[in-house]
Parts: structure tokens; C-alpha cells; sequence
């Protein structure tokens, strides 16, 4: 096997700024999302994500802004969620250079709406991002939206197998449990999920140190995993992260 | 006459092509485009296409014109196919049921298997679509391959892999469970099933090469 398990840094943007604190002390301004998306790209980043959080609708053409800027000099996949509700806001993120849009709340309400856009745009391209949490004692995993507050009742197995079965390329999946912990991914949920779909699985949630990413991939099975924090406060570049899973014998872009 | 062309067959993302071109190439230089006079006309021929190969081959065919420029500019003059459009050269894909393509390179495309395993040690289940950096091993010297190391790696995602049938028109060959075509040559074509222009600095080098290649194997 030759194909590289993938490093995917996220950056959480609002109306066009990096928010969660980035510190790099070599760039000017660390809140500005294409300087942070040169800085990664140049430490071997695999793909990086976009998350937009903003609130407003009517600021929603910041990221496309961003995007643009990011595309014409940065060519690695990249990957904007966030906002996204009918098929014009893809076309319109994947005209400004976007490869991958990553959808989560539009799914659970509407999931015909995967159907649809896998299919106008090709299943490549269309993430669907997962937000699971246990329940019941731990025993299972539900879906939950809006950061973890709203429950919908779904379990997290079989609604990852439906999104597969409906046309997504790859899933994004989130312990929200683990999510800002440190404390690493949660291997079952990660586990329970890339054995049960056969597309591929990225792992986000939880990291804290590098052994956590080869975890995710070693013991969780998963594709890719994203991070932020550990990158964007300098703790680890991409390409230490790179070396630690090569030297747990996982096969990596270096 | 426009030094780039890249052929818009209305699927897919072209602008991630375009960018990397104009990039490499210089602004004001590459256009997209579907004019069969231009595409008859273009120096450097860019054949790009993401999605459903059934999609491609119709838009293809239901304009006459469109599609007597492409296949007669595919006879002469450099061309760089990107996935469906390295696909589309081969003869037969299992995509859609069953589709012709433009057989101008002998072999077929088929469906990965989803039951073969990774051999390191997660033991996972091969993902479809194959989509990530896989290592190309140059299986011969060509131009296009100029300042690229042997077992570079560049970025894939596709769920069909071309299976050539005659070996000398493989150039780059990856694995995915089983060998397959990562690239193919046959005189003035050069057609990747990976994304140069999202492989970072070796796929703009390929870019780069492209754009200086006389189409000359």
C-alpha cells in the first residue's frame, strides 16, 4: 500500500479572520487566513479545511473571498464547510476555487439534499461533516448539531452508512465529546465508522499530542485526520506531526 | 490564438486547472473554453473533467462541432488529459452502466474492488473512492516527467482506474490494492488520472513541463 494517510489542518474563519488563536511568530498577521494557509501548505499540509462560523448570512461572501485568495496561490485540495444550504452555495465555493465542500446541519434537516449534490457535482466533492456524542451511557453515538447542543435522535453508525449510501465521497467525523479536550479521538466511534462505510473516513475531535494522530489512524482506522489548536499555536509543525506517524510505521507525504 | 486551452464540457471543477495554469503559465494566457474554433486552434490542449463519465462523453457528443475540433485536435499537438479525461481516451469504461469512450488508447476503465485490505498495520478496508497522495512510479522517460523524482507523490480521487492494455502506453503506474494506470503516453497525448494541478509543486511541475512540451513523445 502506498497511499498516505492525510494530515488536514482546519482554520475556523469568521467574517474572513482566523479566530481560536493562530501564533506563528514568523507571520505578520496571524489572522489572516491566507497567511496561515501559505504556512501550512509550506510545512507539507495534505489538504486544509475552511470552517466558516459566520453568523450573519449576509457576510457568508467573505469566505468565498478567502478561498480565492488561498486557490490561486496554494495548490493542495482545499475543503470550506460551514453555511452551506442549497446547491448554488456550492457552485458558487467551488467556482472561487474550493474542492471539497463539507456539509453537517443542511444534511440532518434535508438529507435528500446529499443525493442532489453529489450528483450534480460529483460524489468527490461533497463531504459530509459528522457530529456524534455518547449516549445512553456510553453505549452509542448520536448525532447532534449546532456545536453539540441539539440532539436529533439519529444514531451515528447508521446515519454515517446513509450518507455514504447517499452519495457522500468521504465523512468528517467529530467526537463531540472529545471535541477542545486534548484528550484524543474517540477510537471506538472512529472504529464503529470506517468499518461500517467504504468511503473514506477523516478523524477530528480531541487532539492534544502527536501520538493522538496515530491513533486515530492505527487504532481508528480513519483516512485523514484534522487538527487546529496543536497546529495553529506552534505546539507542532504539520511536518513533525508527518515524521511522529511515519515513525509509527504509517505510510506519510514527507 | 490562446497558448492554453481547456476544454469545457460543463462538469466538473475547471477552476482549480485554470489557476494552476495561469499560475505556472502567466496571466491572460489560459482560457476555458467549449468554442470549437478555439479548441481547433489552441496551442496546448488542456482535456479536464471530474464527475460521471457518462455526463462527459454526452456533452461530448451532442455537439458536432464541439466534438469533431477535440477529436481532431487530439490528433495533433500537444494534449494533457486529467482524470475523466484520461479515462475518456481508452476504449470501454464499466462507469454508467457501460460506456464507449474515445479509444484512442487501447484498454478499459474499471470499478476498484472494495474488498481488498490495506497491508499496513490498521488493517482497514480499502476506502473508494481512492482518494489521497499516492506514490507514481515512472515507467518511462518523458518529457513530461522533467525535474519530477521516480515515486512522487500526487493527489488522486477517483472510484475507476484505467487497466491499459498495451504496457507501453502506461508512463506512470501507482497501486491501489492492485497496479494501475497513474498516467498514460501515446505520442502528442499525456493524460494523468491524478490532479497536477492540486499536487503542489510536483504537479506544477508537470504543468510547467506540459506547457513547454512540443507534444513529441
Amino acid at each position: 500500500m502506498s497511499l498516505a494517510k492525510r494530515i488536514i489542518p482546519c482554520l475556523d474563519v469568521d467574517d474572513g479572520r482566523v479566530v481560536k488563536g493562530v501564533q506563528f511568530v514568523d507571520i505578520r498577521d496571524a489572522g489572516d487566513p491566507v497567511e496561515v494557509a501559505r504556512r501550512y501548505d509550506r510545512q507539507g499540509a495534505d489538504e486544509i479545511t475552511f470552517l466558516d462560523i459566520t453568523a450573519s448570512s449576509d457576510r457568508r461572501d467573505t469566505i468565498a473571498h478567502v478561498v480565492e485568495k488561498v486557490a490561486s496561490e496554494v495548490f493542495i485540495p482545499l475543503t470550506v464547510g460551514g453555511g452551506i444550504r442549497q446547491l448554488e452555495d456550492i457552485y458558487r465555493l467551488l467556482d472561487v476555487g474550493a474542492d471539497k465542500v463539507s456539509i453537517n446541519t443542511t444534511a440532518v434537516n434535508n438529507p435528500d439534499f446529499i443525493n442532489e449534490a453529489s450528483g450534480h457535482f460529483g460524489n468527490q466533492c461533497i463531504v459530509v461533516a459528522i457530529d456524534a456524542k455518547r449516549v445512553d451511557d456510553g453505549s452509542h453515538w448520536e448525532i447532534f448539531t449546532h456545536g453539540g447542543r441539539n440532539s436529533t435522535g439519529l444514531d451515528a453508525i447508521e446515519w454515517a452508512t446513509q450518507m455514504a449510501d447517499r452519495g457522500a465521497g468521504e465523512l468528517l467525523v467529530t467526537s463531540m465529546d472529545r471535541d477542545g479536550t486534548k484528550d484524543g479521538f474517540d477510537l471506538a466511534l472512529m472504529r464503529a465508522i470506517t468499518d461500517a462505510v467504504s468511503v473514506p473516513v477523516i478523524a477530528s475531535g480531541g487532539v492534544g499530542e502527536l501520538e493522538h494522530l496515530a491513533e486515530g489512524v492505527l487504532e481508528g482506522g480513519a483516512d485523514a485526520v484534522l487538527a487546529a489548536s496543536i497546529f495553529h499555536f506552534g505546539e507542532f509543525t504539520i511536518q513533525e506531526a508527518k515524521q511522529h506517524m511515519a515513525s509509527r510505521q504509517i505510510e506519510m507525504r514527507l | 490564438m490562446h497558448s492554453v486551452v481547456i476544454v469545457n464540457l460543463g462538469t466538473g471543477n475547471l477552476r482549480s486547472v485554470y489557476r494552476a495554469f495561469e499560475y505556472v503559465g502567466g496571466k491572460g494566457d489560459v482560457v476555458i473554453s467549449a468554442d470549437p474554433e478555439v479548441i481547433r486552434n489552441a496551442r496546448k490542449l488542456v482535456l479536464p473533467g471530474q464527475g460521471a463519465i457518462g455526463t462527459w462523453m454526452r456533452q461530448l457528443h451532442q455537439d458536432t462541432r464541439l466534438r469533431a475540433a477535440v477529436f481532431e485536435r487530439l490528433q495533433t499537438g500537444p494534449v494533457l488529459g486529467i482524470c475523466l479525461g484520461l479515462q475518456a481516451l481508452f476504449d470501454f469504461s464499466e462507469e454508467n452502466g457501460g460506456q464507449d469512450g474515445m479509444g484512442l488508447i487501447t484498454g478499459q476503465v474499471r470499478h476498484f474492488e472494495p474488498a481488498h485490505r490495506a497491508a499496513d498495520a490498521s488493517n482497514s478496508h480499502l476506502k473508494i473512492p481512492h482518494m489521497g497522495w499516492n506514490r507514481v512510479k515512472q515507467r518511462f522517460d518523458h518529457p513530461l516527467w522533467h525535474d519530477i523524482a521516480d515515486q512522487e507523490r500526487f493527489y488522486f480521487v477517483h472510484s475507476y482506474y484505467v487497466d491499459a492494455a498495451d504496457p507501453a502506453t502506461v508512463v506512470g503506474e501507482s497501486d491501489y490494492g492492485i497496479p494501475f494506470t497513474a498516467a498514460a503516453a501515446r505520442d502528442n497525448l499525456f493524460a494523468t488520472q491524478f490532479h497536477p494541478e492540486k499536487s503542489q509543486q510536483a504537479g506544477l511541475q508537470l504543468i510547467k513541463n506540459f506547457i513547454h512540451w512540443n507534444g513529441v513523445q
